[in-house]
């Protein structure tokens, strides 16, 4: 199992060939929340293997339990990346994800969400949910750094088992924070624009 | 060689070497051993190291006297060369199977730059998976097993797989832009695979005189340093035509296509590769003249490569091919002069210089 996880990150960046940028940004072990947009399966293992060795190992992805526990396969991927698994279908009031995302994290980990809430086919993103959001009012000393991810989605489509090893492109963006009494909807489309606008830089 | 004869180039080599009875002299000197290419590859390296040194010496420079982007093109440029060199010495010691296993894989990576660098849509993705796992090794397999398939690689790619494309794009579905999206993926398999996976075959050549006395007596080191007398002459003409082009161009020819290749560019640099081409005739199955003719040829053809590659970017809207946002040129905007001069180079070479013609 511990091999596992170096191996396929390997393979994820040599089969996505990936271009990492940081900009107005630095990699750092101190806690952030890595929100990006998704377009792939691919996107939360390159994402995560991109980062530096020592942030890689405080940093979790969160991904939706029905998927990544529908078979041994995924399941033992899930586990060796030590995936935060939150369930999509049944959430209760005392079990939604934000209460057990922030149980999990503690005062170590690192968070990768994916704020659009499922994978985009189109070429635009969608909006975000707002999970980002209750995330960032319960606990607004974490950095919320936007992360755009370029050409995942043509190395290995949705509905596609088989990847194509195209080169892709990951830029990291400056940290944004949750200002106090900003409402909900004006944070969420902020976020969002905080990832489209790495798009263009 | 008689029953080519009818066709003007058969002839032209023999022509000019019957007319200038100062060929003469080459046409005595022994089949080479392998010091001749060692000294080939001497000499390049000794160059490089020069070529080095001087960056080395340019980036102390004080600011504002040199342009920075030059020399950063100049030393990227530098690093290149010294990377193909250290692949085509790894291709000399390691033997033929190795060499060609080099290439299948420089021609993987252009491949996927160029792909990257063209539209694709979702109903393309398992035809696009199929070109990068299925024919771009087959061909290198082929290539790599026999002189014997030749029949069955100089086919593959153009006939196979360019009808398997626009098939399995059809069967997916989607008829948006169908014509366009085939000849796409059509064109790059054809540049960055097929056209490149002639230069490795050079190697399985059993190389002759023109007039058919066998040449080489070590036969890898023989065509190894053939091999390297192609790469090397691409990277002469490109490097020269910047160079006159620099110096004396004036008459852009297709400023659209490419602002800085100049008509003065074009013909110093194939006058100048031909020259050198042709000093260098030494390492080679070729007589002066005939190294001339054959460097000339190169120096055409690789150019041609760099303006169809030009014309793709410009297209594209791209600086270069490779990284998605602006960076270094990418593997494919270093060997399109490659891709080009190769399959003609070695089919020249089959013909004249080979014991298979």
């Amino acid at each position: 199992m511990a091999l596992t996880a170096p191996f396929l990150a390997l393979i994820a960046k040599i089969l996505s060939g990936t271009n990492v940028r940081w900009i107005d940004s630095q990699p750092d072990t101190c806690q952030r929340v890595y929100f990006a947009n998704h377009t792939s399966h691919l996107d939360a293992l390159v994402l995560w293997s991109c980062l530096p060795r020592d942030v890689r190992a405080v940093t979790r992805a969160v991904a939706a339990r029905d998927y990544w526990e529908g078979g041994p396969v995924r399941r033992h991927i899930a586990k060796s990346f030590n995936v935060l698994l939150i369930d999509r279908e049944n959430i209760k009031v005392h079990q939604s994800p934000v209460e057990m995302m922030i149980r999990e994290i503690g005062q170590r980990y690192s968070l990768i969400v994916f704020p659009e809430g499922g994978r985009t086919t189109g070429e635009d993103m969608g909006e975000f949910k707002s999970g980002l959001y209750y995330l960032a009012k319960k606990r607004p000393d974490l950095e919320l750094v936007p992360v755009y991810m370029e050409n995942l989605n043509r190395v290995l489509p949705r509905g596609e088992v088989l990847p194509v090893p195209l080169l892709s492109c990951i830029t990291f963006g400056p940290p944004i924070w949750l200002e106090k009494g900003e409402p909900k909807a004006n944070f969420l489309v902020r976020a969002r624009q905080a990832v489209r606008r790495l798009k263009d830089v | 060689m008689t029953h080519l004869s009818g066709w003007p180039w058969a002839i032209l080599p023999q022509l000019i070497a019957a007319a200038e009875p100062a060929a003469a002299p080459a046409a005595t000197v022994p089949a080479p051993s392998s010091t001749q290419i060692f000294w080939l590859l001497g000499v390049v390296i000794g160059l490089l190291a020069i070529a080095y040194a001087v960056s080395v010496l340019l980036k102390r420079y004080p600011e504002g006297t040199l342009n920075p982007a030059l020399v950063e093109r100049f030393i990227h440029r530098i690093r290149i060369w010294w990377i193909m060199c250290a692949i085509l010495v790894a291709g000399f010691l390691l033997g033929r199977v190795a060499t060609v296993i080099l290439f299948g894989a420089v021609s993987f990576w252009s491949l996927r730059e160029f792909i990257t660098t063209t539209p694709t849509r979702r109903g393309d993705h398992r035809t696009l998976f199929w070109v990068f796992f299925g024919f771009t090794p087959l061909q290198y397999v082929l290539v790599g097993i026999s002189r014997d398939l030749y029949g069955l690689y100089s086919i593959m790619i153009p006939v196979y797989a360019f009808l398997y494309i626009p098939a399995r794009i059809a069967f997916a579905g989607d008829p948006k832009r169908f014509l366009e999206r085939s000849a796409k993926i059509q064109a790059g398999l054809f540049i960055c695979v097929y056209a490149l996976s002639f230069a490795p075959a050079l190697l399985h050549l059993p190389l002759t005189r023109l007039d058919g006395a066998p040449w080489g007596r070590d036969s890898h080191l023989a065509n190894a340093g053939l091999l390297f007398y192609l790469i090397l002459l691409t990277q002469l003409a490109d490097m020269f035509q910047h160079l006159w082009s620099r110096l004396l161009g004036r008459r852009v020819i297709a400023p659209e296509v490419s602002a800085t290749r100049t008509w003065e560019g074009f013909l110093g640099g194939v006058t100048s590769t031909t020259l050198i081409g042709a000093l260098l005739w030494w390492a080679t199955p070729f007589r002066f003249w005939e190294a001339a003719c054959m460097s000339m040829i190169v120096a055409v053809t690789a150019f041609a490569g760099n303006m169809v590659m030009s014309a793709i970017k410009r297209d594209r809207g791209v600086a270069d091919f490779g990284t998605l946002v602006q960076g270094h040129p990418g593997v494919l905007d270093r060997i399109d002069s490659i891709c080009f001069a190769a399959p003609v180079f070695y089919h020249l070479t089959r013909y004249f210089f080979s014991a298979l013609a």
